[in-house]
């Protein structure tokens, strides 16, 4: 995370540091300093070192958002049904109370871990790390990571995954991503599911999701589903092969991924190696190793 | 509702970075909130009185600066002001513009008393 070095100015905040520079004096003799940390640099900087942690045991990591009874357990459900004997997968639960969630994934064969989070509407990255001194990832290829069913708050908090699915319901409507764009936007994939109530919900359109979807300048798949009936599963499944192939190469490679959009997430931390590397205290130009854009 | 735990984090921030500078007292907290950040500016600051309460940032002003929603189109280079839920360009209308401005969450500047009268030589973090 590239917090220190001045490379998170971007043109919403450049005026912050013109003119005096980053440390003045203001007229009361107080000392004024320019900061420009994310709000979340605690839990980003816990994120960090939970994906380390899933790259080191070679771990895909997925974070599941929707709003409750989208149907994620489900879905995780089917899923260990298809793929549990080609993959070793693994999961964590977050809700506000019960084991619930936890002891369908392990009716299934499959451990897991429940986070029950009192009255937190999200799970954050500390709550992740915790589950997972619980959790032996060595024997995991996919560690699936329930978040709290919540349209709001998961958006905001990076875990560690990388990879964010945000499943859209039918009885839910087709105005979801209007209504919530923050949550749309950081969806690295969008699964429309319970797909087998379209003919009785006449009035949600698949087309008219994906537009929603688009105006909010995503390109990431949407993909439709049954969980109940096992209508249209081989596209959700193809996807999530191609993942793991995926964290494969990056792991042989040394490379990791961050999920879609956090808030700040690409502008800030697409250059953290070369931020951390750098004196604290001074601003410069890094160049092109910036996202475009990132430049104050 | 989870501004109380961005309030927390941002609490445990500016405590280090007082720290740091050697502050007794924290004056002032400059904020940058956008509306697609996922946090909402009334909220934080209701929440905030709570995780400041005992702090060196008890009396702070906690100063919140909206950012505008911004896009510039890849395809045509306009850069837009727009709606939320509406990341179209203005210019010719295509989806694949990138936020160039409205996600910041950021803590973008603090004002700081000291414990004593000796200039600080430490530059800022």
């Amino acid at each position: 995370m590239c917090d220190t070095c001045g490379c998170n100015i971007t043109p919403g905040n450049e005026h912050l540091v013109r003119g005096d520079g980053r440390l003045v004096k203001t007229d009361e003799g107080r000392e004024a300093v320019t900061v420009l940390q994310s709000l979340l640099s605690e839990n980003d900087h816990q994120a960090a070192h939970n994906r380390t942690h899933f790259d080191r045991h070679g771990v895909l990591a997925v974070n599941l958002m929707s709003s409750p009874g989208a149907g994620k357990t489900a879905l995780l459900e089917a899923t260990i049904e298809a793929l549990g004997a080609a993959y070793r997968i693994a999961v964590i639960e977050g809700d506000l109370e019960t084991e619930n969630d936890a002891e369908r994934i392990r009716a299934r064969g499959v451990e897991a871990i429940q986070i029950a989070t009192g009255s937190a509407c999200h799970l954050d990255a500390h709550m992740v790390h915790t589950a997972l001194h619980q959790l032996d990832l060595d024997p995991v290829d996919i560690l699936f990571i329930e978040n709290v069913g919540n349209l709001v708050c998961p958006a905001s908090f990076d875990l560690g995954q990388h990879r964010n699915i945000t499943l859209l319901s039918v009885p839910e409507g087709d105005d979801k991503p209007a209504k919530y764009p923050v949550m749309f936007r950081a969806a690295d994939l969008v699964l429309l599911t319970k797909t087998d109530l379209l003919p009785y919900l006449t009035d949600f359109r698949p087309e008219r999701a994906e537009r929603y979807l688009r105006e909010l300048a995503s390109e990431s798949p949407m993909l439709s589903l049954s969980s109940s009936s096992g209508e249209s599963m081989e596209d959700w499944l193809t996807w999530l092969r191609s993942e793991v192939a995926a964290q494969r190469e990056r792991i042989r490679q040394g490379a990791t991924l961050r999920p879609a959009i956090q808030p700040d997430g690409i502008r800030l931390h697409s250059d953290a190696s070369a931020g951390h590397a750098h004196t604290h205290g001074h601003q410069h130009a890094h160049g092109v190793a910036h996202a475009p854009g990132g430049e104050g | 509702m989870h501004e109380l735990s961005v309030c927390i984090a941002l609490m445990q921030q500016v405590e280090r970075i007082a720290q740091e500078h050697d502050a007794g007292r924290v004056e002032r907290i400059v904020l940058q909130v956008g509306p697609l950040s996922g946090v909402e500016a009334p909220l934080l600051e209701h929440a905030w009185p709570l995780a400041a309460a005992g702090t060196l940032a008890e009396a702070a002003e906690l100063v919140i600066e909206n950012a505008a929603v911004k896009v510039e189109c890849t395809q045509c280079g306009a850069v837009s002001e727009v709606a939320p839920n509406r990341l179209l360009c203005a210019s010719c209308g295509d989806f694949r513009t990138r936020l160039v401005s409205g996600d910041e969450m950021l803590l973008a500047s603090l004002e700081l008393s000291q414990m004593n009268s000796q200039p600080v030589q430490q530059q800022c973090v």
